[in-house]
């Protein structure tokens, strides 16, 4: 067989592995689920609340690292040397924070209002149709134009490695992960996840080990980067990354983090708190481990490629893998960014389906139905769960298509999606669980105030002391949200006794 | 089965594990920078060619890290059931 081919042999493997074991482990959970008398909906969107700490850990952490921790991330660091792992460190006790903070405060308000989404949770807690609308809305636009992205990514690195078209590959593997998405819901996308979690650290050890050996050992490797590189060991790249611009990233990757729904809502999902003490264990190893070893890794690879091998430094990476790995390693490797473009679409695409499904139908539309007739009317429930995955099927359908022709919204809104989620979420989440005086007043004003000024300070290129534009936004967003508590309705007694007692 | 707190015990509790995660990540913070910024320089340090301040910063920080993790969570938090408190209205009158 030839090289491509071999490569390609591995991955379909590996792929139809995801989808087989995917829909396998959300046949038996929907079983066991019926057995306990758990809804269709309780089981599709969040899994009947059955995480272990493995599972949580892994799922947490597949959401968030995206291709870009294995291609694009590790490219920077080639040029720009240790400065870049130093920043990716920060992303360390990310895992931790957001499982300490939201973990069983999220857990236990979920349980008690039967809560599967985020937005589930804002209106239980600020009883407000707009926040319930607002929400979802930027919700489904930025999840969009991320799952647009993670599709473009994973193509275009398949186009790389194997020479093939793109479409193939988008074709491969967007096919498996809309499937098992669809079909299995929120238990097919864990298991997944976890298996991903586990194959991107397999692809950890084999780049750093690839590049290692080829490259004659660490100390040969550090040597010859002295020459070829010599601002690798400059913590600000030659006076290239500034300190303060450097340290903003840590709003960005780690406190505004707990403001990302598709991490929050894992905190709805797990079994029991101690499921939740393992994974705030495994998930800081694993999370510390990818990051240090990816990033590290791009860091010598200037030792054993010349420039003129590497065009973008999107091609870093890539150009490694061909030359110096067996069509087989380079199967292995190559599925690990590949999973991490999956997990991050599956867990958004079944976040969009929810909010679609969840918040907008069930909430506004069959309302007269309500979330209890879900369970004991039976062909409601069919014709829900009909809906379900008919929904994501579409929206998966959708994306495709935008990934193969991109519209330009789309890829203008996905500059934003990050930061801008992280606005519109961030206060509304940890000032409800925490603070009596959070109302919806503060909530809307804040998420709407804080995403324009957003977008303004982005597009106009306003510098804050030199820091990334969340910076500023996010402290507008707080300021915004104080203010805003102070005017409109406090919340009602039962709201402050469901949450606070 | 897990211990049934009531529901003031519980919100006590939680709010001690956030400021616990919250001070963990401040005392990550303080050394990733110290030993990071601290030690970088004209004259920085090396241990088999590689810079003293990433072996501190990014290396044994994360170590130490992965480490406190799991000292704080078996010593700070505490086991208890998600679904029932023990002075919940419903569950005492079963």
């Amino acid at each position: 067989m030839s090289y491509s081919a071999t490569l390609i042999t591995v991955l379909v493997i590996y792929l139809l592995a995801n989808l087989a074991i995917g829909l396998y482990a959300s046949k038996i959970q929907a079983r066991k689920d019926a057995a306990a008398g758990k809804g269709f909906v309780n089981n599709y969107f969040i899994g009947g609340r059955s995480m272990g700490g493995l599972v949580l850990a892994m799922t947490l952490i597949a959401t968030f690292t995206s291709a870009s921790s294995f291609i694009g991330g590790p490219g920077v660091a080639y040029s720009r040397g240790l400065s870049w792992v130093y920043l990716s460190m920060i992303q360390v006790p990310t895992a931790f924070i957001i499982l300490g903070i939201l973990g069983k405060k999220f857990a236990i308000i979920a349980r008690k209002t039967e809560a599967v989404t985020v937005t589930d949770y804002l209106r239980a807690r600020y009883k407000s149709p707009a926040v319930v609308i607002i929400s979802t809305v930027a919700l489904i636009l930025f999840f969009m134009a991320q799952m647009v992205s993670q599709f473009l990514g994973g193509a275009i690195l398949f186009e790389t490695v194997t020479g093939m078209p793109y479409i193939w590959g988008l074709v491969l593997f967007g096919v498996v992960v809309i499937l098992y998405t669809a079909i299995g819901g929120f238990q097919a996308v864990v298991i997944t996840d976890t298996i991903q979690g586990l194959i991107m650290v397999l692809g950890g050890f084999i780049i750093l080990y690839t590049i290692i050996s080829v490259g004659g050992g660490l100390e040969a490797i550090t040597t010859k980067l002295n020459t070829v590189n010599p601002v690798w060991s400059d913590i600000t790249s030659g006076g290239t990354l500034a300190k303060n611009y450097l340290m903003s990233f840590w709003v960005l990757v780690g406190i505004g983090v707990l403001g990302l729904p598709q991490t929050a809502v894992r905190g709805m999902g797990f079994k029991n708190t101690k499921s939740l003490h393992d994974a705030m264990i495994y998930g800081t190893i694993v999370v510390g481990f990818l990051m240090l070893v990816m990033h590290f890794a791009g860091v010598l690879i200037p030792a054993i490629l010349d420039p003129n091998e590497v065009k973008t430094a999107d091609y870093v990476i890539p150009a490694v893998v061909m030359k110096h790995m067996n069509p087989v390693m380079a199967g292995l490797f190559i599925a690990a960014p590949l999973s991490a473009v999956m997990s991050t679409v599956s867990a958004l695409l079944l976040l969009a389906s929810a909010a679609l499904i969840k918040d907008l139908y069930l909430n506004y539309i069959a309302k007269e139905k309500g979330e209890g007739a879900a369970k004991t009317d039976a062909a409601f429930t069919k014709k829900i769960s009909a809906m379900s995955t008919a929904t994501t099927f579409v929206v998966g359908f959708i994306v495709f298509l935008f990934t193969i022709y991109p519209p330009d919204l789309i890829v203008w809104i996905n500059l934003f999606a990050m930061g801008g989620l992280e606005c519109a979420f961030l206060c509304p989440i940890l000032f409800g669980l925490y603070w009596k005086g959070a109302n919806a007043t503060g909530a809307l004003l804040s998420s709407v105030i804080s995403v324009a000024a957003f977008l303004i300070i982005t597009t106009q290129k306003i510098s804050f002391f030199g820091m990334t534009p969340i910076v500023p936004s996010i402290l507008i967003s707080i300021v915004v949200f104080v203010i805003g508590c102070q005017f409109g309705k406090k919340s009602d007694k039962e709201t402050i006794d469901l949450f606070f007692n | 089965m897990d211990q049934k707190l009531t529901e003031r015990e519980r919100n006590a509790q939680m709010k001690k594990e956030a400021l616990i995660s919250v001070a963990m990540y401040v005392i990550f913070f303080l050394w990733w920078y110290f030993t990071g910024y601290g030690l970088a320089g004209e004259n920085q340090s090396y241990t088999m060619g590689i810079p003293n301040w990433f072996l501190l910063s990014s290396v044994v920080g994360y170590v130490l890290f992965s480490a406190a993790t799991i000292i704080v969570v078996k010593l700070f938090f505490k086991n208890f059931s998600l679904e029932e408190a023990a002075d919940d209205p419903e569950a005492a009158k079963k």
